[in-house]
C-alpha cells in the first residue's frame, strides 16, 4: 500500500494524543491550573492535528461531515465519531479541571475508555480489510492500542508504566512482523485464484491492461523501499524498545533522558507506521502480478 | 445506508467468456466513452498526450500466459471490472451512505454527491473495480450502464451495458442470475461459470467462463504427428562417428 504522509500523520499523532489524553482522564499525572492546561494542550494539538492530516488525502474534504453518518457499518465512520464524542467529554472535563478546579473523576474514566475506543476504531480502519491479509490479524488492534498507551505514558511521565507498556509492544511488534510475513501466503491468494485459470497451468501477465501506471498501481502496489524494510524493521526495534528500556532500567532517570527517550520513541513510531504501510500487499496487486 | 441488502429481487450482472475474448478493448473503449460522457462525473485523463499518461477506467483488459510445463502457453484475454458482489465490502466501509447496493436489482452504485473521496472502498475491493478520479477526486465504478439498461429513451437492442452492446466476439452478456431460467445463468451453469478470489467471501455475480480445453496433439510425447513414418534414427552411431563417440567416452 502506498505510504501516503497524511495517513502516517494521522494515525501516529492521534494515537499519541488520544493515549495521554487516556492518561489525564485517570489523573495521571495528577495536575490543575496551568500545568493541566499544558498536558492537555498538547494532547489536543496531538489528537486534533493528527485527525486534520486525515482529511488532506480526501478528494472532497468539504463533505467531510457525511463521515459521521455511517456508524453502523463503517469502522471510519465509527472513528469519526468516536473520537469527536472523546474530545467532547475530556473537553469538559478538563474545562472544568483547568478554570473551576473540579475533578470529576467519573467523567475522565468516561474519556479514557473513549480513548481507547478511538484508537481501536483506527486500527479497525485497517483491520478490517481482508484484502490487505497483513493488515486483517488481531495484532493490528493490539498493535495500536499498544503504541498509544506506551506513547501516552511516556508523554505523562508515567515511567513504570511506560516500562512495562514498551516491552509488550515491542514483543507484539515483532510478533506481527513475523506473522504478517506469512499472512499473504496462508490467507490463500495467488494469481491462480485471482484469475480462476489454475486449472490451465502456472499464470503471468504477459500484458498490463495499459502501458502506464493507474490509480491501482500506484494506491495499492506499492512495492518501493521494501528491500530496506529488515533494516528498518532493527531501527524501529531499537528506537523504539531496546534502547528505552535499558534507559529506563539502567541509567538515571531525568527530564533530559525522558525527552530523549519520548524523540526515539517518535522515530521508532514513524518508522513501523511507514513499514505498516509500505510493507501491507493488497490482492488486486495479483492481477498486475505485483505485490 | 451502507447495510448491504438481505436479498435482491434481480441480480443483474454478467457472464464474460474467456473462450471467446480476443483483447481488442472494444469494451474498454465503449466503456469509457459512455460513462465519461453520461452519468456522473467524466472519466477524467491526466497527461494523455505526454510521456506519462494515466487515466481513469471502469473496465480493464489483462492478458495472462498460462502455461503447464513441457506444454505450449496459452493465452488469455481477461477483462476485469464491478462484479456487483452480493457481500460487497466495498459498500458496507463507506462513512459516508454513498456506496450503496440496490435492493432492486443488486447493482452496486456511488452516489458522487455524498463521495468524500477517502479510498477506502477501493482498498475493501480485491478486484481493483473501483478507481478515484483525479480531477473529481470522486469515487467511480461500473455502473452496470444504469443508464442504459431501463433507459426508455434509446432502442431496445441498446439497453445492455456498454461493453456488452460493443463486444464484437459476443464475449460478453448481461442479464439476471436470480432468475435460473435466464441466458446468462443456463451459460454460466453449462460452462462452469467461476467467481474470482472465492475465498474472500465476496460473493461475486458477475461470472467467468473458463476457456474450453485445447485440442492436444502432444499427449504421448510425440514431437511431431508424422514421426511414426520417418527413418528410425540410430541410436548408436557406427563408422568413424562412432570411434570419435568411444574415443571421446574413454578420454
Amino acid at each position: 500500500m502506498h505510504p501516503a504522509a497524511s495517513v502516517i500523520i494521522f494515525t501516529s499523532l492521534s494515537g499519541l494524543g488520544f493515549g495521554l489524553l487516556f492518561f489525564l482522564g485517570l489523573d495521571r499525572p495528577v495536575v490543575s491550573g496551568w500545568v493541566a492546561f499544558t498536558f492537555f494542550l498538547i494532547a489536543y494539538a496531538l489528537a486534533v492535528g493528527g485527525l486534520l492530516a486525515s482529511t488532506f488525502h480526501l478528494g472532497n474534504p468539504q463533505r467531510a461531515m457525511k463521515a459521521f453518518s455511517q456508524w453502523r457499518t463503517s469502522w471510519l465512520s465509527r472513528e469519526g465519531v468516536v473520537s469527536v464524542a472523546t474530545l467532547l467529554v475530556m473537553g469538559l472535563y478538563a474545562a472544568l479541571l483547568i478554570f473551576a478546579d473540579i475533578r470529576i473523576a467519573p467523567l475522565g474514566w468516561l474519556g479514557s475508555a473513549l480513548c481507547i475506543a478511538t484508537v481501536y476504531c483506527t486500527s479497525m480502519i485497517y483491520g478490517q480489510l481482508k484484502t490487505v491479509p497483513r493488515w486483517n490479524m488481531s495484532t493490528t488492534p493490539a498493535l495500536f492500542i499498544l503504541y498509544s498507551l506506551a506513547g501516552g505514558a511516556l508523554l505523562s511521565a508515567q515511567l513504570p508504566f511506560a516500562l512495562f507498556a514498551i516491552v509488550i509492544l515491542t514483543a507484539i511488534q515483532i510478533l506481527s512482523w513475523a506473522r504478517g510475513d506469512m499472512s499473504f501466503s496462508q490467507a490463500g491468494h495467488t494469481i491462480e485464484t485471482a484469475t480462476g485459470l489454475g486449472a490451465l497451468g502456472k499464470v503471468r501477465l504477459l500484458e498490463a491492461p495499459h502501458s502506464g501506471e493507474n490509480y491501482l498501481t500506484r494506491e495499492m502496489v506499492h512495492v518501493i523501499g521494501r528491500k530496506h524494510g529488515q533494516k528498518l524493521r532493527v531501527i524501529t526495534t531499537l528506537c523504539l524498545g531496546i534502547i528505552p528500556v535499558a534507559m529506563l532500567l539502567f541509567f538515571p532517570v531525568n527530564h533530559f533522558s525522558v525527552v530523549l527517550i519520548i524523540i526515539l520513541h517518535v522515530i521508532g513510531l514513524f518508522v513501523s507506521r511507514w513499514l505498516f504501510f509500505a510493507e501491507a500487499e493488497h490482492v488486486v496487486g495479483l492481477y498486475y502480478d505485483k505485490r | 445506508m451502507t447495510a448491504l441488502p438481505q436479498t435482491t429481487a434481480k441480480k443483474l450482472g454478467l457472464v464474460i467468456d474467456l473462450d471467446i475474448c480476443v483483447g481488442c478493448h472494444a469494451c474498454v473503449i465503449n466503456c469509457k466513452e459512455w460513462n465519461t460522457s453520461n452519468y456522473g462525473a467524466p472519466l477524467s485523463d491526466q497527461d494523455a498526450y505526454g510521456a506519462n499518461p494515466s487515466g481513469t477506467f471502469l473496465n480493464r483488459i489483462h492478458t495472462y500466459e498460462v502455461k503447464k510445463p513441457q506444454k505450449p502457453a496459452q493465452i488469455v484475454h481477461f477483462p476485469k471490472s464491478c462484479l456487483h458482489c452480493e457481500d460487497a465490502p466495498c459498500v458496507t466501509v463507506c462513512p459516508t451512505g454513498a456506496s450503496y447496493k440496490r435492493s432492486e436489482d443488486g447493482i452496486v452504485l456511488v452516489n458522487e454527491s455524498d463521495c468524500i473521496g477517502c479510498g477506502l472502498c477501493a482498498w475493501a475491493c480485491p478486484y481493483g473495480a473501483r478507481e478515484l478520479d483525479a480531477a473529481e477526486g470522486v469515487m467511480k465504478k461500473c455502473t452496470l450502464c444504469v443508464d442504459r439498461i431501463y433507459n426508455e429513451n434509446i432502442p431496445e437492442i441498446d439497453r445492455e451495458p456498454a461493453c456488452v452492446r460493443t463486444c464484437p466476439a459476443n464475449a460478453r452478456h448481461f442479464g439476471d442470475f436470480a432468475d435460473p431460467e435466464s441466458d446468462v445463468s443456463q451459460m454460466s451453469a453449462a460452462r462452469g461459470g467461476m467467481e474470482l478470489m472465492p475465498e474472500q467471501g465476496t460473493k461475486p455475480v458477475n461470472r467467468y467462463l473458463p476457456p474450453r480445453p485445447k485440442a492436444d496433439i502432444h499427449t504421448d510425447g510425440d514431437i511431431n504427428i508424422l514421426a511414426p513414418f520417418l527413418e528410425p534414427v540410430a541410436a548408436t552411431p557406427k563408422g568413424l562417428l562412432g570411434w570419435l563417440d568411444k574415443a571421446l567416452e574413454a578420454l
